[in-house]
Order: C-alpha cells, then structure tokens, then sequence
C-alpha cells in the first residue's frame, strides 16, 4: 500500500491527516487550517482510503455518519405516521373486514387509506424492519470503521508533537515563564496535573499529560450495547424462543395452561375492588363512575408428576399458591402469567323447565353447563330432551336460513331441543334462545315447550402466559449501553503538551473532546500554578477578532 | 389548613418566586449596561438566583406534602406530572447554574416554566386514584427519571434559544428570523390559552352539552369556553347555553378543538397588541437583554446539557419504561404511541449527538436542533397524552 512519508521521515498510512509520529499536519487542508481536525489524530479510516471494490462501495455507504443519521431520521418520522391513528393490534376487530371497517367508520376516507397503505401494522411491515436492519449495520459497519484506528491513534501517541501540530491546536501558549526559575517549571507542571489527576509522560523536555481517554471508547461500548440488544430482539422471532399465549379461566376451574406443558392452573376466584373515592373532576368530564383499584385472580399452579400421561389430570402436584394481579404476575421456571383481562357474570349454567304448552304442567328441569353441554338430559325412563345443537354465541341466520354462532363463547346461547315426552314418544323440535322461542316446522303444534326458569352467572379471568429466552440478552445488551452511554458522556479525554525549548521558552498546547469549559478552567490553574504564559483559545478569540471586524 | 391546602400555597409561592426571578434578572442584566455597574449586576443576579432557589424549594414542598397526602407519587394525571416537569426544569436550570454561572440562563428558563407551571394548572388539580396497572414502585422511578431527564435536555433548548436570539439579525429578513419569531409566537399562544381558561374560569363560565358519539352513543360533555365548535348533533343541556357557531362531524373532537381555537384567537391578539405597542418583533425586544452573552459558552451549555441528559433520558424513558412494562404486560415494548415517541425523542437526540460529532454542527445548527428536540418532548407531554389515544392517554 502507498505511505504518506512526513517531514519527519515517518511513514504514514494514505488516508492520515496528522503524522502519527510527530504530528505535522499531512494534507493541505489540515496546513492551511488554523485548529487541526483531531478525531482519529495519526490514523487512516479505511471507509476514507479504500473505493474500489463493491465491498468498498458498501461498507463506505454504511461506515458514513450522513447514511447513519439519515437513516434515525428516517426511522423517526416512520415511527412517528405509525402513530397517527391506531395501530391494528390495538383495535378490537378480528377479521381483515372488520378491521377495514374500523379505520373507514371512525377515520374516514384517510382511516382507509391509512389502512390499505399498510400504515395500520407498519412496525411489523418488512421495510420498516428492513431500516432497522440497516440502523444496525450501520452502527456495526461505522464502528469498526472509526472504532479500530481511534485505539490506534489512541495507543501509540508520541509525547513530542512538532510545532506546526501544537499550534494547530485550539488552546495555545508560547512564552517565557511570567516569575521563578525556568528550569524548575517542568518540574512543577508534572507536580500539579498529577494533583488534578492527569497521567504525565516525558520525552527529553516535553511532556504529555492526558486524562479520561478511556471516555473515547464510550460510544464503540454503547454501540456494541445496541447490537446486543438488537440481536436479542432478532432471536426473538426465531421459533421456540418466547411463548406468548393467552387463557380464559373460570372462578373454580382447573385447566392446562396453554404453552407451559405439564402444567395445570386452578383458579379459585376473580377479584375486582374499586376506588371508593368522590368521582375526580375528570371523572365527570369523561363519564367514568368507578375507577379500579385491583384486579386480581387467586390461583393454584399444579405440576403433573413425572410419570403421567399428557393431558392427565390425576396426581397434580401443587407448585404455588398466589395472588396475580396486575404489576404481580406469578413466575415460574422461566414463565410468566399476568393479569389481563376479566369477565364479570359469565353465562355460566341455563335451566330450562319441559312445560306442557297448556296445562303447565312441569314434567322436570334441566340445567345446561354452557362450556360443556351434555347431548341429553333425561328426567325419567320416557321423557328426555336431546340437544341437537347448540350455538353458544348465537348471531342470527345466515343466507341458508341455518343459524350460526360468531365464536364458541356462551354470550347469547341458543339451542335447538328435541323434546321426548310421554305423548310425544317421537319428539318435538324447538328452538330456544333468549327472549325468544321458535318452534320447528309446524312447531305451533307442539305439546311441549322448553320454559327458561333461571340462569347461573361465573366470572372468568383472563390471563396471558409468556416466557422469553431473549430477555437476559436483552438486559446484558441494555447494561452494556447505558454503561458505555455514561462513559461516553460524563468523561472527557484531556490532552496537554508542553514542552520546553532549548531558551527555557515554554509551549502548551491542549485539546478535549469536549467540555472545554472544564479544561480551560484546569489550564488556568496550571498557568497561575506553574507562572505560565497566558494561553489563547483559538476559536474564541477568531470570532471576537470578526465581531471587531464587522 | 390540611396537608394539601399546604401544598397547593407552596405551589403559588414557588410561582410568585420565579415571577420575581425573572424580573430581577431583567434588572441585572438592564444594569449592566454600559456605565460601569457590573458589580451591581452580579449583585442582582445573585439575588435572582437565591430567590430561584427559594421558589424551588417552595416547589419541592409542594411535590413532598402532596405525596405525603395522597400516599402515591404526585406524577399520576397532567396536572401533577406538567407541574413536576417545571419542577425538574427549576432544578435543572439551578444546576447549570452552579456549573457555568450564567444568570442570562434563567432569562428563559424560568418563563418557560412559569408557562409550564401555569398552564398545567388549568387541568384538574385534585388528587387521581391510581387504576392498577400504575400501582408499581415503577411508577415513581420511570417517570422521575425520564422527567429530569428531559428537563435536562430542555436547558439545551433554553441555552440554544438565547443563542439563536443574539446571533440571528432581527433587523433582516429571512427564513432564521422567521422561524425564531414563530417558536415565540407559539409560547405567546401558550400563554393565550392560559389566560382564555383564567378569564372564563373567573367569570364561572360552563355549560353542558349533549351529543352524539361515533359509535352513535349519546353522551354529555362540560364545555368551560364558549362554543364556536360544537360536538356531534349537540343540544344544550344548560338552560340558556349558547349555540355552538360550527358544528363538527363525530369523529372529531369539537370541545378540545374549540380550546384549540381559543388559544389562538387570545394568542393572536396577545401577539398583535405587543407588536403593535412594541412596534418590534418580539426577538426585537429580546435581542438586547443577550447582547453580553457569550456565545461559544451557550453553544457549550446546550452540547453539555444533552450530554448530561441523553444518558439520563434513555435510564428512565427506555431502559425503566422496558423493565415496567415488562413485568405490568409481559412485553417490554409494545408500540404505544407514548413508547413510540419517546423512541423518536431519543433518536432525534442520537441524531443531534452524531451530527455535531461527526458533522461538526455547532453553534447556531445545534441550537435550532435543540429547539426541535424540546418541541418533541411538548409533543410527547401534550398531544401524545391528550390527543392520541393509548396507554397513556388522560384524554
């Protein structure tokens, strides 16, 4: 590969802006500058040395701050449309129809258009993954790019800069010492940055005093926070690496809990308090009565023994007794159950009443468990009433006159009776629901009919399951970030040179990172410390010079 | 006097407080014009700063008996968390204070919290019962942290404003005096919408309407400002209430539109009177109070306060937002608009730490960046709570 040589005679990778060796700026740009660039000071970036192959060409694209930044801008305003109106798994609808709808009825002709541009699941869209990804390589490609000649430049600085390299700096003073003895200056120098904590190098009668360079490793540490994290949030769509399913329960009911194999929940009752309070300004405003205080659901977790069958539901071990509710969720063995959802005074038993039409004469009640309808009830050798079918969540008739139900919940259950009596030893048909009784063809005829006499409510919890194996990655990942995010930003790398001429003059050049507030005010208790001659900020004393210009 | 009546006089002292401030640092800085008197200057910017630090005091009274009172951290409705948000701004401009000792700071920082503070009390100011899912220890470190953190990140803004007001030239016409102009026109309607509310607040101004939903529910709704727009086939309800001038369709919502349009109308006035007594822009005006700044400082003030804010930010908006949501959902990030936005409030702050960076934005970039970032973080706090619905809508 080609080299800079530098006055100095070192030999410098192509792509150097400063001489790793001595520090004499190497391009025309850096010698016409008045305060030199001193990001990778002495090392050469590859994304700025190599354009030729394709691989060049790529990682040039994806090393470069500008495609970095555009791509957080871009990312940010997609974010912000998938905000504009709900997203889809926020609303209620089931169906692609039923969603369509909601975004036509409650937004209009922009509803739908917000719709069927996609924009309604745009987080789970694959281009906005697609930019994600690229944010990443970006931070990976950038990293690499910047992060490796950094250490470089960072680990083999010389304590002897050249002239043209300290004057180049922002902060600059030349000089004689103001009062004392100049042979005792350097001595003094060392004396007091090692009180302010800086580590003091020598070579001959120069120094270099630095501290905080570990805060320029800051921003590689928090990428690499990131990466982890992002890694993490890939795994985690990867087959059999988060569970995340959900389950109705009834107050008393024992049942498999879905995703966690082997294990079985009881639960014993559902809890719902509420605030006891004077309803709130807002309250009012908004038409809220009572606001809940708790939701809550005792439970039962089992654990089948080792040698049962699947489905078994003899020999439940009890694993834990607990309370979940919202913000407590019951953990075990990597799982998680929350509190979700509720439903107060579920349908839980209909009784009905074989009555005969005109004398009223009962001949017997049956009650019907709505989750788990028998297919007959008999009440004595020569009368039984057959359930021919049953539609929990009845909606009405569908175009071939047939009734259907919408889902296998017992919201608004009907039923269709065959009713076998000692009169009618054939049976009669009848179809029952509520508040209303059609009877079959001819039905008008019938003897009997089913009477409904009560129904029995039950509340029911409902409950999600969810285990994640990606969330220890995710944690190391947002540690890792944070840590790195804190050095980056709450350190600062301090630089001094001084070195002392052969006329006992003095020279002190200094540069940070940043906070050159904060290194100004050390420089000046070293220059009172130490009798130094005055510095200048360059950049400072530059615009002052214009303002008096204009 | 109960604990809470404590609390809201502690609240008013802490107004008055930095009402006073802000004049005292007008003064120090009015005097210390040219005739030698920088010493008196000093000696009422000091005074500013004490008085500051009383009202901040008086603040954190108010914040300690209130959560003493109520027994849960005052954070939980717009009221308590805006005010809060004024708190940590005092607090955090009293900070960079003692860091850079600069008063010219406060010139804007502490308007733009009595703004804050004043417009947070105009939403109902008595203490909420917590629904379950925000009973968690969660619930006072997320939203303290994520609040000093982007009260830290507004002194960027407040350092970036006094910045842009002494570099851009009021005299010329152009897009930077223009836009300058406008972020003031906005905080001119802020306080529009503070006064339109006190004014009918003060002659007891309300009414009660019915109306019509977009699920076609019928439904009843305070109006505290006259109507120009009415909701949905609204009927007064209120003997005597006026009829609404516009009528608005269901599925938008007529009575925060109206206090929309309200806030403009008074702004707008508010604006022309200062313009046409002034006969000034209002940058005008402020351009010779941050005449003696020093613009490289301010540049460093507003760099450093994102420094110190990104990290705190990204803690207590991301990092414990996760960890809450995680164990009160199951799923650490679930795409609601608040969790969105709070995403895009650190990724513009990412953006402005890498520009400046590697770009070398500096100076009056970075300042107009900052203004951005802050009217991010009004968004988050004013539309995302009371327009867009979501987990944290308290609309």
């Amino acid at each position: 590969m080609e080299k800079i040589v530098c006055a100095c005679g070192h030999e410098n990778p192509l792509g150097t802006k400063i001489c790793s060796n001595c520090g004499r700026p190497l391009t025309e740009e850096g010698k016409s500058q008045k305060v030199l660039d001193m990001k990778y000071d002495g090392s050469a970036i590859r994304s700025k040395t190599h354009n030729k192959s394709f691989v060049d060409k790529v990682w040039n694209f994806f090393s470069s701050v500008k495609v970095g930044v555009a791509l957080i801008i871009i990312l940010l305003v997609v974010a912000s449309i998938g905000t504009i109106f709900p997203q889809e798994f926020f609303v209620a609808a089931g169906t692609e129809a039923g969603k369509a709808l909601y975004y036509e009825t409650n937004y209009g002709s922009l509803g739908t258009l917000y719709y069927n541009l996609g924009l309604s699941d745009l987080y789970s869209t694959w281009w906005f993954q697609v930019l994600v990804g690229m944010l990443g390589v970006s931070i990976i490609v950038a990293s690499i790019d910047r992060g490796i000649p950094l250490h470089k430049s960072l680990t083999k600085q010389r304590v002897k800069r050249h002239e043209s390299f300290m004057r180049r700096q922002r902060i600059i003073a030349e000089g004689a010492v103001t009062e004392g003895d100049p042979s005792k200056t350097l001595y003094s120098v060392e004396e007091k940055l090692k009180k302010m904590n800086y580590k003091v190098r020598h070579d001959g009668s120069a120094l270099l005093a630095e501290k905080g360079r570990f805060s320029r490793y800051g921003p590689y540490i928090n990428h690499v926070g990131l990466i982890i994290f992002l890694l993490g949030v890939m795994l985690h769509q990867l087959p059999g690496m988060h569970v995340d399913e959900s389950m109705w329960i009834r107050d008393g009911e024992t049942r498999a809990i879905p995703g966690m194999d082997g294990y079985f929940l009881e639960s014993k009752k559902f809890i719902l308090e509420t605030h006891d309070n004077d309803p709130t300004t807002a309250q009012i405003q908004q038409g809220v009565a009572v606001i809940a205080k708790n939701y809550q659901t005792d439970v039962v977790l089992y654990k089948q023994s080792d040698d049962a069958l699947p489905g078994e539901t003899n020999n439940l071990e009890v694993v834990k007794e607990y309370s979940i509710r919202v913000n407590h969720p019951l953990e075990h063995d990597g799982y998680s159950l929350y509190q979700m959802d509720y439903r107060l005074n579920e349908l839980k038993e209909m009784t009905f009443s074989l009555t005969n039409k005109e004398t009223g004469t009962v001949l017997g009640n049956i009650t019907i468990d709505l989750r788990n309808p028998k297919s007959e009830y008999v009440i004595d050798e020569n009368t039984k009433v057959e359930l021919m079918e049953y539609y929990p969540d009845y909606t009405g008739f569908n175009d071939e006159g047939k009734p259907q139900t919408a889902t296998p919940n017992p919201n608004n259950p009907a039923f269709i009776f065959n009713m076998i009596t000692p009169e009618k030893p054939k049976g009669e048909i009848s179809f029952v629901a509520i508040q209303q009784t059609v009877e079959g063809s001819g039905a008008s005829e019938n003897t009997y009919k089913m009477a409904f006499t009560g129904v029995d409510t039950i509340n029911m919890s409902g409950l999600t399951i969810r285990m994640d194996k990606t969330i220890p990655l995710l944690i190391v990942g947002g540690f890792i970030f944070l840590l790195g995010l804190a050095i980056g930003s709450y350190w600062n790398h301090r630089r001094v040179w001084i070195e002392q001429l052969a006329d006992g003059q003095i020279r002190l050049a200094a540069h940070t990172n940043k906070n050159w507030f904060g290194i100004k005010k050390e420089i000046d208790a070293l220059t009172e410390y130490a009798h130094l001659p005055q510095y200048v900020d360059q950049l400072v004393d530059e615009k002052e010079k214009e303002k008096k210009d204009e | 006097m109960s604990l809470i009546d404590i609390s809201g006089n502690l609240l008013f002292v802490a107004f008055v407080a930095y009402l006073v401030a802000t004049l005292l640092i007008g003064g120090s800085i009015k005097s210390a014009k040219p005739d030698g008197a920088a010493g008196r200057a000093t000696k009422w910017g000091q005074l500013a700063i004490i008085v500051t630090i009383i009202g901040f005091l008086a603040h954190l009274g108010y914040f300690i008996t209130r959560w003493i009172y109520s027994g849960q951290v005052p954070v939980s409705n717009m009221f308590e968390f805006t005010t809060a948000f004024g708190m940590f701004l005092i607090g955090a401009f009293i900070y960079m204070y003692f860091m850079y000792r600069v008063t010219a700071l406060g010139l804007v920082a502490l308007p733009i919290a009595l703004i804050i503070i004043g417009w947070a009390a105009m939403f109902p100011r008595e203490v909420t019962p917590l629904v379950p899912s925000l009973q968690s220890h969660w619930l006072t470190i997320h939203v303290i942290t994520a609040a000093i953190g982007q009260s830290i990140l507004a002194i960027s803004a407040v350092a970036g404003l006094i910045y842009l007001l002494k570099v851009i030239d009021a005299k010329k016409k152009g897009k930077e005096r223009f836009w300058l102009e406008a972020v003031l026109y906005f905080l001119v309607i802020i306080v529009g919408n503070i006064a339109a509310s006190v004014a009918f607040n003060a002659v007891g101004y309300e009414d009660r309407y019915s109306y019509i939903n977009k699920d076609e529910i019928e439904l009843q709704i305070i109006y505290n400002h006259p109507p120009i727009f009415g909701m949905n086939e609204s009927t007064a309800i209120t003997e005597g209430a006026m009829e609404p001038l516009i009528e608005m369709p269901a599925f938008i919502h007529a009575q925060k539109l109206n206090i929309v349009v309200w806030s403009l109308l008074v702004g707008t006035i508010l604006y022309v009177l200062i313009r046409l007594i002034a006969r000034k822009r209002i940058i005008e005006l402020l351009n010779p109070l941050v005449q003696k700044v020093n613009l490289q400082l301010f540049d460093e003030i507003g760099y450093r306060s994102v420094l110190i804010g990104f990290p705190i930010f990204s803690l207590g908006a991301l990092v414990f937002a996760m960890i809450w949501a995680q164990e009160a959902w199951g799923r650490f990030w679930g795409w609601d608009p608040k969790e969105v936005w709070a995403l895009i409030t650190w990724l513009f702050y990412a953006a402005y730490l890498h520009l400046r960076l590697s770009k070398g934005w500096e100076g009056k970039k970075s300042a107009w960046l900052a203004l951005i970032g802050f009217g991010i973080i009004i968004f988050n706090l004013v539309v995302v709570n009371l327009v867009i619905a979501g987990l944290h809508s308290y609309a």
